[in-house]
């Protein structure tokens, strides 16, 4: 499909007033806290009213995935109308309809590595929120060192039993289906591995919760005993779900390292100033932390510029395959420093933990949670270690 | 606009990175210093700058240029950069071009003929301190019979011995700090009173001290309006801030290249040193530095080249990212060098050299951090 001018402007105005009918203005205030977010699922309830009208509207329309064909879920947009849908939703401070690891690591994964049958099926399934997927990658012994893992499928003919262990498996105790990493063929470190799909209530599965250093987490422990999967869960070819997890985890990375850019505000310092104060000059009244605000904008600025780089360049085809390692690396570090900025500028109000003045502590427990973002997903220091061997070629690296 | 190279720019983008680095690689600047070049640079170079059209990017097809942007003018200044080419370019053909094409027509046939066939060299008499500070401009041009008289002292003029004509910011009104009252003029090198002081900087570079001693313009010698040079200042600042970011980026670009390169060949405790962990992640790092100080220095351009009115803030992004990281690069060049790091022989030092006089040319990166803090109003 061709987009003209007009006919993208048409789009543009088609779009704005469908929004204007269809999202309620509670959906139109920034999320403050985690139940303000809709992920879906087998056990989910709305929190009110708007939200429930909010999704339906989305769902019937194929909006929550709209650049997803429409055979699977979604609305069939072009880029260019993704862009406009995005731009428009960004316009109106349109909070997500649905919030899901299906639609944003395990999707892209099925459109490009998946049968027809598992697209139309698992797609539709995400596109309307039905099931509630959870990431089983990582393992007690195997976290940087991802081909490591552990857990072991044994082929039975038309099922394979899993046993092993997985960590770190955000949301494990309230999600309904997990993708996870499997080891199928304990000779080849790198060849052995396959991406298998089932359902969380597989006999032989159960899940413990993580407390973090932020006080709460969305993290599990999530053990299997002798877990029956069907062999027509599996994505990709067999022994070879590295491929696809590679392919998940570029898409899981970019999304991370949009992270440093924060709420879209263009400038930390701006909104530090108003709340520690100016002197008679104009100046931050801390011209330390003025300085280093300063220097935190011209980076997140300067990375904004290189992220808008980075897609225009995916885009085109022209960018270096490990870009993607790059971005998450620099995206994650900015925000970390971003958040230690907040901290510093909040001084003791920032250390509050437990009272409504706070939010029950949503700076300190934000702050804490982004020292994840640089272990999460990979390293930086893997980050770093995959610059310097695919896109530096230095030796041994 | 897409944030890469069209199909043109990348051609352009060829032609001079094959250009540069045949006529001028690092060792034409170690030649011109060991002979002590008067200029700091060869003529002759200048000319074939020229003849590849490239003194003409920034100047209109109507006024017989190329009539091409910021993006194509950064292409060439990373390639420069990156040879550590001494050349009047970013000073004529970028600032001081940019600077014109906000004045007359008149002013604009009279130099850019010079400029376009690689004859004429601009100086920018814009400095009065050792730090960049262009909103305290104090130099008086008080007016006098059809013209000004101008008196008073610029420093930091590069290639202003050697200059043709300088373009220099004086005060007709008002006082250091306000914005009305400042005015742009053209002052050819032989005008009487006029005395220049030769200096060579770190980076051997020629850049003179100027004094003006009742140095008496025409009214016509004024680019723009009188007591509106403002304007004509901002759009010689905009384009030499982004064209030196740019070039900041080719010399970092070009020091990490050169020590990614020696880390793949040094041995050391019978291993190469790029195997060794801790000098890998430091590369690391200063490669994803250097995506994202060429990111935004693209940003800038392009935001320049769109007339947008957030160019402002960009072009001190860039040129303070540009600064850091660069800064970062030959820090980590002469560092991973080792002794040999220290060397003359070693052009890594260049590198450093270069840096350091490029970062402090209108204004280092804290200047611009700066900057930025009080355009986001703290």
């Amino acid at each position: 499909m061709s987009d003209t001018q007009i006919d993208l402007e048409q789009f543009r105005s088609d779009i704005r007033a469908w929004l204007e009918e269809n999202c309620p203005q509670e959906m139109r205030q920034p999320v403050k806290g985690e139940d303000d977010v809709y992920w879906g699922g087998r056990n989910a309830s709305f929190k009110n009213d708007a939200q429930k009208a909010w999704f339906e509207a989305c769902v019937a329309k194929g909006y929550t995935v709209a650049d997803w064909p429409k055979a699977y879920g979604g609305a069939g947009f072009t880029p260019a109308q993704n862009k406009i849908w995005k731009q428009e939703m960004a316009r109106i401070g349109a909070r997500p309809p649905l919030s899901s690891f299906g639609i944003w690591m395990l999707g892209p994964a099925l459109l490009h590595f998946g049968t027809e049958e598992q697209k139309v099926h698992y797609l539709n399934q995400i596109a309307r929120g039905e099931i509630r997927w959870c990431q089983g990658y990582s393992e007690p012994g195997s976290g940087s060192d991802l081909v490591s893992l552990q857990t072991f499928g044994e082929d039975k003919g038309d099922h394979w039993v899993v046993n092993g262990q997985k960590i770190w498996t955000s949301y494990a105790d309230k999600c309904d289906w997990i993708f996870c990493l499997v080891r199928t063929n304990k000779e080849d470190k790198y060849r052995g591995i396959s991406f298998l799909l089932f359902d969380m209530e597989t006999p032989g599965v159960s899940t413990k919760p993580i407390k973090l250093i932020s006080g709460n987490s969305p993290f599990c422990e999530t053990f299997f005993d002798n877990v029956v999967v069907p062999k027509d869960q599996i994505v990709g070819e067999l022994n070879r779900g590295w491929d696809v997890a590679k392919y998940l985890l570029g898409h899981e990375r970019e999304m991370i390292s949009g992270g440093g850019l924060g709420d879209g505000a263009p400038s930390l310092g701006a909104k530090i100033a108003k709340v520690i104060g100016t002197d008679d000059s104009g100046n931050l009244d801390d011209p330390m932390l003025r300085a280093q605000l300063a220097q935190f904008d011209v980076d997140a600025l300067a990375f904004k510029a290189m992220a808008e780089k980075f897609v225009d360049e995916m885009k085109a085809r022209k960018g270096h395959p490990a870009k993607p390692n790059m971005m998450k690396y620099a995206g994650t570090e900015l925000n970390k420093q971003r958040h230690e900025l907040i901290m510093a500028s909040g001084g003791s109000d920032a250390l509050e933990w437990e009272s409504e003045t706070s939010n029950h502590g949503a700076k300190p427990r934000t702050w804490l949670r982004t020292k994840a973002n640089s272990i999460e997903g990979g390293t930086s220091e893997v980050m770093l270690n995959v610059i310097s061997k695919r896109i530096l070629d230095l030796p041994g690296a | 606009m897409p944030m890469y190279l069209n199909e043109d720019q990348a051609m352009l983008q060829d032609s001079a990175r094959e250009f540069i680095a045949g006529e001028a690689p690092v060792s034409h600047l170690r030649a011109l210093r060991d002979e002590n070049c008067k200029d700091g640079f060869r003529h002759a170079l200048w000319k074939q700058f020229a003849e590849m059209g490239f003194t003409g990017i920034l100047i209109s097809e109507e006024d017989d240029g190329l009539g091409l942007g910021h993006v194509e003018a950064g292409i060439v200044l990373e390639e420069i950069g990156r040879n550590l080419t001494p050349s009047p370019f970013l000073t004529t053909s970028v600032a001081g071009v940019s600077a014109l094409n906000a004045g007359g027509k008149a002013l604009r046939e009279k130099y850019f003929p010079g400029i376009l066939s690689g004859d004429t060299v601009l100086g920018l008499a814009i400095e009065e301190r050792a730090k960049h500070r262009p909103d305290q401009i104090a130099m008086a041009a008080e007016r006098s019979g059809n013209g000004f008289k101008l008196n008073g002292k610029k420093t930091f003029v590069i290639h202003g011995a050697s200059a043709d004509a300088l373009i220099v910011a004086a005060r007709t009104a008002g006082s250091a700090g306000d914005s009305e009252g400042l005015t742009l003029f053209m002052v050819d090198k032989d005008a009487a009173g006029l005395s220049t002081e030769a200096t060579r900087l770190v980076d051997s570079s020629v850049a003179a001290a100027v004094t003006f001693d009742n140095v008496e313009v025409d009214a016509d010698a004024v680019i723009g309006e009188v007591d509106q040079g403002q304007d004509v200042l901002d759009a010689l600042l905009h384009a030499g801030r982004a064209g030196s970011a740019a070039e900041l980026v080719g010399v970092g670009s070009g020091a990490m290249d050169m020590t990614v390169d020696y880390l793949k060949q040094r041995k050391q405790f019978g291993k190469l040193i790029g195997e060794f962990q801790a000098l890998q992640h430091r590369t690391s790092h200063l490669y994803s530095e250097m995506e994202i100080a060429r990111a935004a220095v693209m940003k800038a351009q392009q935001l320049l080249d769109q007339g947008n009115e957030g160019a402002d803030v960009m072009v001190s992004v860039a040129k303070a990212k540009a600064g850091r990281t660069t800064g970062l690069a030959v820090r980590e060049g002469v560092q991973m060098h080792g002794g040999i790091g220290m060397t003359d022989e070693y052009d890594i030092g260049f590198y450093m050299k270069r840096d350091r006089a490029l970062n402090e040319f209108m204004g280092d990166a804290n200047y611009h951090a700066n900057r930025v803090a009080r355009m986001h109003g703290y």
